[in-house]
């Protein structure tokens, strides 16, 4: 039933969860405004607006450089259990007031004439970085099977717009990853900035298209309450027309900004998730199953904790339903050379990221460049340069 | 009626009940469902891969 490829540990009923109480630590960050505003008033430092970003890029790396990886796996015996144990959820549940709250306060600083314009784009950007990881939270609640966990997911979506992730993200995403025809899988040679814009229209569209296609089953209109894009977006219409009519129309800037800025982090780590990875095609031309062999993961703590293990990535795809603290380890799995949030920062200098991982995606493939997903524009070159020769017609 | 299994996560259809929600109204066989639609828990497996559930197992 599993489709773990490594055994689990031997049978040992006293396993515990050696990450238990550092889950806690997810809840961290939508209280980094806050923190930044505490510390703006401490030192008078207003650098500390920032506070999101200068966690999230500067203080998660070192931490992953510092602290050791944990490549533990619960066994699979323990599974069921550690499923069924609610702590772990309400953790996840825990974000959305948190995030919320922080919204609205944020809303109201940003309406207060006594802080600059700096001041406010760094409220903004840690608002962002709040957004944006908020994503990845709505992404654990939007796999679940539970429908109130999908509908928090929606709720978790609101402040940055992307509404429409969560259908796109578990039914296009998931079916079609480490393929050309995914917009949300990255290609060798494809750099950070040109896969922004294919990704986030290729997702809208793919989302719209779903949603299209299954009210048409439903012989209801596309643009019916039922149409979850469309009841999804409402929320976030509901949000930002609340603290607009609250707080002023002066906010508005501000908004967009830590929306682009939400969506921005969410998109880059598509981007790194399944970077130059390719699923062949079987002899029937359906693609092989996703294996854990697709996708980048990281055993870093850090970004472990505060992502709810996204980065234990091969395991999600190959069991998308299957909990945060219950994700495995794989090594047949490529890995990441540091966590997530460092990855995010060398990603936005496409020559360095291309110098650290393209190498390792050829390694990945034993130096054979025709198994990767290549960025059509770059195949020629990366073929001449990697000695390959085109085997057939692809 | 019969029903089916999803390999991957163990998401049940039953042509009985069908998948109102997907579309697939109750009564609906699984013949009659595009085989190419995915399962509407993990996405993962596609209806052409689901397995019969045999009567009496769970």
């Amino acid at each position: 039933m599993s489709t773990a490829t490594i055994p689990s540990p031997t049978a040992n009923l006293a396993w515990r969860d050696g990450k238990r109480y550092l889950w806690l630590l997810g809840a961290l960050i939508p209280c980094l405004p806050l923190l930044g505003w505490g510390l703006v008033s401490a030192t008078g430092w207003s650098v500390f607006w920032f506070s999101g970003p200068l966690f999230l890029f500067v203080v998660v790396p070192l931490a992953d450089f510092i602290v050791p990886s944990d490549p533990n796996n619960p066994p699979e015996e323990m599974v069921p259990s550690l499923e069924a144990d609610r702590y772990y959820r309400w953790l996840t549940y825990a974000y959305l007031p948190l995030q919320i709250g922080v919204f609205v306060w944020g809303a109201w600083m940003l309406s207060r004439g006594s802080l600059s314009v700096v001041d406010k784009i760094g409220i903004a950007s840690s608002l962002g970085v709040v957004g944006g990881v908020a994503i990845n939270t709505a992404h654990e609640l939007g796999h679940k099977k539970e429908e109130h966990e999908r509908w928090y997911a929606r709720v978790a979506l609101a402040q940055t717009w992307y509404g429409h992730f969560f259908i796109e993200h578990n039914r296009g995403h998931h079916v079609r990853v480490a393929t050309p025809e995914d917009p949300a899988s990255s290609r060798l040679g494809e750099s950070l900035w040109a896969f922004l814009p294919r990704s986030v229209l290729g997702s809208l569209r793919s989302a719209w298209h779903l949603e299209r296609e299954r009210m048409a089953r439903c012989e209801k209109r596309t643009f019916s309450p039922a149409n979850d894009v469309l009841n999804a977006w409402s929320m976030s219409l509901v949000l930002w027309v609340g603290v607009t009519v609250a707080f002023g129309p002066g906010i508005l800037p501000y908004l967009v900004l830590q929306a682009v800025l939400g969506f921005w982090l969410l998109e880059v780590v598509n981007y790194l998730e399944h970077y130059g990875m390719l699923r062949q095609r079987t002899a029937s031309g359906r693609y092989e199953r996703v294996e854990p062999r697709h996708s980048w993961n990281s055993n870093n703590i850090g970004t472990n904790v505060l992502l709810y293990h996204l980065q234990r990535h091969s395991d999600h795809h190959a069991n998308p339903t299957r909990r945060y603290q219950a994700l495995r380890d794989f090594e047949t799995a490529p890995v990441l050379p540091t966590g997530y949030a460092g990855m995010i920062v060398l990603a936005t200098v496409p020559p360095l990221w291309r110098r650290v991982m393209d190498r390792r995606v050829l390694a990945h493939y034993n130096g054979d460049v025709t198994l990767a997903n290549i960025a059509p524009g770059k195949r020629a070159k990366l073929m001449r340069r990697h000695g390959a020769v085109e085997h057939a017609a692809a | 009626m019969a029903k089916y299994r999803c390999p991957g996560c163990g998401y049940v259809y039953d042509e009985a009940l069908g998948a109102p929600r997907e579309g697939w109204p109750a009564g609906t066989v699984l013949n009659a469902i595009d085989p190419e639609w995915t399962c509407p828990d993990c996405a993962v497996r596609e209806a052409q891969d689901f397995v019969p559930v045999e009567e009496g197992a769970r």
